[in-house]
């Protein structure tokens, strides 16, 4: 390992923040009760564990006794897909998109195999979802429809309101994985009217082993979790209390972020300062994420950005570099101290390639030489510039060896030597 | 990420001989762009003896396709063609020694770049596109069943897992499943009609067997015997009978008649040679 070490992996996981860390130390130690216990080393815990529902519900401005405690993403997804269709068994179709991640992805392709009708919506070029084709497929059959709120591999983020509604429509429930999209924008469900969504503590600082399904109340739900009483019933076993109140730490930082940055930018754009690219909803994080991807696809031999760049989490950048392939990518900026990930065939443990872009229709000549960047609040201006600096010199490398392109590469060092 | 060890990551860190030769006397190349890694490799050969003077490769791919590729022309750099041809991937994957399994393809790629450059040195035109496509299994990534076949023989396969990451054939959609079991009984039923090689007992001089029997005490027997402050003494060997002494506390040790059977003799087996019985001689 290098002695400079850049984070920018932050889509596959984060550092647990510090006051979260420090948040966690005394129910290791002292505060170690059981919630559901009668006596008082129990009910002082049971007191932060309701408080942490209360700064997670806050969060995605819901009600506390909407928000249950799991131990993962993917438990909240499976749970949300099963306990649904548990509870509307007459019903015999469910959709999801094209792009999701495995723990959605693969469930629906597990229950299509066991009698359900699956119907995938479409992306197009930019990752966009197809609303047409979902309003086709909705039919009065359809029990449950789970579209991601933001994309891992790309960022793009799906019109969840409108999806929401139109799924409302046929009288089916609207299931979401935010895992992505939590803590890095706003998520007002007062407003969305979302059914049940996912989330992951790992994702926002908190620590892995912690996840929430957010059921709205008056939705029918079957536990897929049978056993004591916790959750008000909706998913048994014994609280992980450290995490839930790591993650409601976690949350807390995530919203005064989110709206320090709000106001920051506000105050901005309200003194009209010469900053002219800081749109209104612009934030730090996404103005390192900007720069990293503006300075990579100007100045590498041939850099496109995969996915909408309109519609975004504001912390990730998905590049494809032409004609070099992505694990190699990878070791070598691992090499450099470097962490990202790529959706080449080679790094996705499978001999497929990314199933999102290629859902998107990018040639195999930029799906396999793709590296996802994904930043957080932690990371700083001078990372940027020394990701720019190893990821120019990586390409450089890997396409001097490379059987493809060789022109573009001479044609490129006679531009830059003009 | 993938184990690789660090003979694999310096060929990937440091390859030696990428590049072109302009004037190359042979060119492969394998794999494919679509499916994640292609190689091509440039060969200058010496037309009165035949030997490779030059061997230089470009690579797309991941870290062991460019290791295996460099392996490669490390490996027939100064090698008659005669000599050459015969590499294996599995001979890639010693140089380097081993690869992960799932990147086993990356080495049978190397293989086919060598063999379709010498081909094409020796003015073998490559199999028509329409008589290879008639013997593809796997439509995904374009194998046929020659190339099964042929790593399944080279490096003893039986599962269509094996089949998958040596040549990626069946890592798609997985309709071909069946196809490469089927491949694979032949392959195996073919392999039983052969005389079965000798197997297990190795055949070992009297000198041979004490040089082992002495390595296995000295790097599996003795320090386990000397953290409990004992020892153990070679006296002879007869046949199979190998007579040895304890000494120190092993010598007054009750325990010891069981430490010989339990532990010494199944080292020696394992080691040396399964026929062996230990006895201890009292001095």
């Amino acid at each position: 390992m290098t002695a400079r070490t850049v984070y920018a992996d932050n889509n596959a996981t984060t550092m647990v923040a510090p006051e979260v860390v420090e948040a966690m130390e005394p129910f290791f130690t002292t505060l170690y009760g059981n919630p559901s216990s009668m006596h008082l080393f129990g009910g002082q815990v049971k007191k932060h564990v309701e408080q942490a529902r209360e700064k997670v519900a806050a969060l995605l401005n819901a009600d506390s006794s909407e928000i249950v405690f799991t131990s993962c993403g993917t438990e909240s997804d499976n749970a949300a897909i099963r306990g649904v269709l548990a509870a509307y068994p007459e019903r015999r179709h469910i959709i999801t998109s094209r792009v999701e991640h495995p723990a959605v992805k693969n469930v629906f392709q597990y229950l299509g195999k066991n009698g359900y009708r699956v119907s995938e919506i479409s992306v197009d070029r930019l990752g966009r979802i197809d609303l047409d084709e979902l309003q086709e497929k909705l039919d009065t059959d359809t029990a449950l429809v789970s579209i991601m709120w933001a994309n891992n591999e790309t960022g793009v983020i799906f019109p969840i309101p409108q999806i929401a509604d139109m799924v409302h429509r046929v009288g089916a429930v609207f299931h979401t994985d935010a895992v992505q999209a939590a803590g890095k924008i706003p998520i007002d469900l007062q407003q969305i009217p979302v059914d049940l969504l996912s989330l992951s503590g790992h994702k926002l600082h908190a620590p892995k082993g912690i996840g929430v399904l957010y059921i709205r109340k008056g939705t029918h739900f079957v536990p897929y979790l049978i056993g004591g009483h916790q959750e008000r019933g909706r998913r048994a076993g014994t609280e992980n209390v450290p995490s839930i109140v790591g993650l409601g730490v976690a949350c807390e930082l995530a919203q005064q972020y989110l709206t320090e940055e709000q106001t920051r930018v506000r105050a901005l754009v309200a003194c009209e300062l010469a900053q002219q690219y800081l749109t209104e909803e612009q934030t730090r994080v996404r103005a390192l994420r900007d720069r990293l991807e503006q300075e990579l696809t100007s100045k590498a031999i041939d850099a496109t950005v995969n996915g909408d760049t309109e519609n975004r989490i504001p912390n990730t950048t998905n590049i494809s570099f032409k004609y070099i392939e992505g694990e190699s990518i990878l070791i070598l900026l691992s090499e450099a101290g470097i962490a990202a990930s790529s959706g080449s065939a080679c790094t996705s443990g499978s001999l497929e390639p990314s199933h999102v872009l290629r859902a998107m229709g990018i040639p195999f000549t930029r799906v396999h030489g793709s590296v996802r960047f994904s930043l957080s609040r932690y990371t700083t201006d001078d990372d940027i510039t020394y990701i720019v600096h190893h990821m120019l010199a990586i390409e450089r490398r890997l396409r001097e060896i490379s059987p493809f392109g060789r022109d573009e590469i001479d044609a490129k060092q006679a531009r830059s030597s003009h | 990420m993938w184990d690789y060890n660090e003979k694999v990551k310096e060929y990937f860190l440091n390859p030696r001989n990428a590049g072109e030769i302009p004037d190359a006397d042979a060119v492969g190349e394998a794999g494919s762009l679509a499916c994640g890694d292609q190689l091509k490799l440039m060969l200058k050969i010496d037309r009165a003896t035949e030997i490779i003077t030059d061997a230089k490769f470009q690579t797309f791919g991941c870290g062991s396709a460019i290791a295996s590729a460099a392996a490669l022309t490390e490996m027939i750099i100064g090698k008659p063609l005669s000599e050459a041809e015969k590499i294996t991937n599995k001979d890639i994957v010693d140089f380097l020694g081993g690869l992960p399994v799932e990147k086993m393809h990356c080495s049978v790629m190397g293989q086919e770049a060598l063999e379709a450059a010498i081909n094409y040195y020796r003015g073998k035109s490559p199999e028509p596109l329409e008589e290879r496509k008639r013997h593809i299994v796997c439509e995904c990534f374009g194998v046929t069943d020659e190339e099964i076949i042929r790593v399944a023989r080279d490096n003893h396969l039986t599962t269509v897992e094996d089949i998958t990451h040596y040549t990626k054939a069946g890592g798609g959609c997985m309709s071909c499943h069946d196809k490469i079991r089927q491949i694979l009984r032949q392959v195996t039923a073919e392999s039983a009609e052969k005389p079965a090689a000798p197997s297990g007992v190795r055949k070992l001089t009297n000198i041979q067997k004490m040089r082992l029997i002495e390595e296995t005490f000295e790097k599996e027997i003795r320090p386990m015997l000397r953290a409990d402050g004992g020892d153990i003494e070679l006296i002879d060997i007869e046949g199979n009978r190998v007579l040895v002494s304890l000494r120190g506390m092993c010598s007054s040790c009750v325990s010891a008649s069981f430490t010989l059977k339990k532990y010494v003799e199944p080292k020696l087996r394992e080691f040396v040679s399964p026929d062996l019985v230990i006895e201890e001689v009292k001095p």
